[in-house]
């Protein structure tokens, strides 16, 4: 049982999708207008690692080493369409906001990079864990870009008004450059503290995804440049 | 024809593919470190994409969404069957290119794996089906949709050649002042949006 929570500290804290290892830029940046919207594309995503997580690690034996990638695309896109439907049959509002961005999930770096360095080589048990802790990460750090985006661009919080009358929202925030500046400062936020961490001697993750450059991944040729490279304690062994 | 050129331009400038829809972000972030290399990569999207949004156009025409099989109703399959479309097509162009056309594939052959799962490509075949686009239409948005990558990614690239030559904060090197740079494109694209 210790195993699996630490997985979900891992996802949450140690190896955060979204500010530690930069996996998942494109709803990270699209979605987060307001903080409900980044709850609703969090638990979407959740939902979806946690299933094709589970599928994946029992397939794991079954499933033959050369054909993985298009199985285990097939598996997600599955999931995906599941939670698609789902969502616009019982949240219609948040289907309508998020729109294009759910089937987009399938090709979400988050999933596939847990599929092919977790869930495939790890039991089900862990593995759901791990894509616990994964999305619940993903989905704090969706839900932080999208208080500090709401705040300041709209004056409120899970449209709640925070902000006195007297205060004029800055709107260039919830349009879409107000997201780069957001993620742009939360990273170079995370930079400071990781230099003054690793001055100090300690151990830090490195950003694995999309945002570190393909080029640098070694697994590219594997993921087509959409997928996390290897995780942190495989990568200590290589060294 | 007015049409068309109307949703090119629209979706080529003023709804720019990855300053305003935030799709593609992964190599614009990622492989946009010099001119050639971006440029590279940009046609090597403009040629999938437009390949992609062709054959996607005539799975759903003929197959998916046509009322002779199962009513219509298999629409349902749309993400499942593209994503594996545009996989299989990547492979495939990629093989082509290799035997017939060594020129062009010493050009783009190192970034077509690269976009295999690019989401620009699975969100052009998307949108194209959830507006309603013919195939020829599709195929012109599709192709002005990856013009527009192309040109943000080039951009990009000629701004960051030159940012390597300035002095940033040491917590702003590396991502942080990519996207910084990236926002003040998007405010810079805004002032497309007066075309249409």
């Amino acid at each position: 049982m210790n195993s699996c929570a630490e997985r979900i500290y891992n996802g949450l804290i140690k190896e955060n999708p979204t500010f530690v290892l930069m996996l998942g830029m494109c709803p990270t940046l699209a979605v987060t207008t307001s903080a409900i919207n980044g709850i609703g594309m969090g638990l979407s995503t959740t939902a979806v690692l946690v299933m094709s997580n589970m599928l994946i690690s029992m397939l794991r034996k079954i499933i033959p080493d050369s054909v993985r990638m298009p199985a285990f695309i097939v598996v997600v896109a599955s999931f995906v369409t599941i939670v698609d439907f789902l969502l616009e049959g019982f949240v219609p509002s948040l289907y309508d906001s998020l729109g294009l961005y759910i089937p987009l999930i399938v090709v979400n770096c988050i999933i596939l990079g847990r599929a092919e360095s977790y869930a495939s080589k790890n039991p089900v048990l862990p593995s759901i864990f791990d894509g616990i802790g994964m999305g619940l990460g993903f989905t704090l750090g969706l839900t932080c870009i999208g208080i500090v985006r709401e705040l300041i661009g709209a004056g409120q919080v899970f449209g709640f008004q925070i902000m006195p009358d007297s205060y004029q929202p800055i709107t260039i925030f919830i349009l879409a450059p107000g997201a780069f500046f957001v993620l742009a400062c939360l990273v170079a936020l995370q930079n400071k503290l990781k230099n003054s961490a690793a001055k100090k001697g300690k151990q830090v993750a490195r950003a694995a995804g999309c945002g570190a450059g393909c080029a640098a991944c070694g697994n590219r040729a594997a993921c087509g440049g959409h997928m996390s490279a290897l995780p942190a304690d495989e990568k200590e062994k290589e060294e | 024809m007015q049409e068309l050129l109307l949703i090119a331009v629209g979706t080529a400038f003023v709804n720019n593919v990855v300053l305003s829809q935030f799709l593609g972000i992964c190599p614009f972030l990622g492989v946009s470190k010099n001119v050639k290399t971006a440029a590279g990569m940009g046609s090597a999207v403009v040629f999938v994409i437009t390949i992609a949004s062709f054959v996607t156009g005539l799975i759903y025409k003929f197959i998916l969404g046509n009322k002779n099989i199962m009513g219509g109703e298999l629409d349902y399959l749309n993400t499942i069957v593209f994503i594996l479309v545009i996989a299989a097509l990547v492979q495939f162009v990629e093989m082509f290119l290799k035997k017939s056309m060594p020129s062009l594939y010493n050009a783009l052959g190192v970034y077509l794996p690269l976009i295999t799962t690019n989401c620009a490509v699975l969100g052009v075949a998307l949108t194209n089906v959830e507006s309603g686009y013919g195939i020829l239409t599709g195929v012109v948005n599709g192709f002005a949709t990856a013009f527009g990558f192309l040109i943000a990614i080039v951009l990009m690239a000629g701004i960051r050649e030159k940012i390597e030559y300035n002095d940033i904060s040491e917590s702003f090197q590396g991502t942080p002042i990519v996207l910084v740079t990236a926002g003040l494109m998007a405010i810079a694209f805004f002032g497309f949006s007066g075309l249409i």
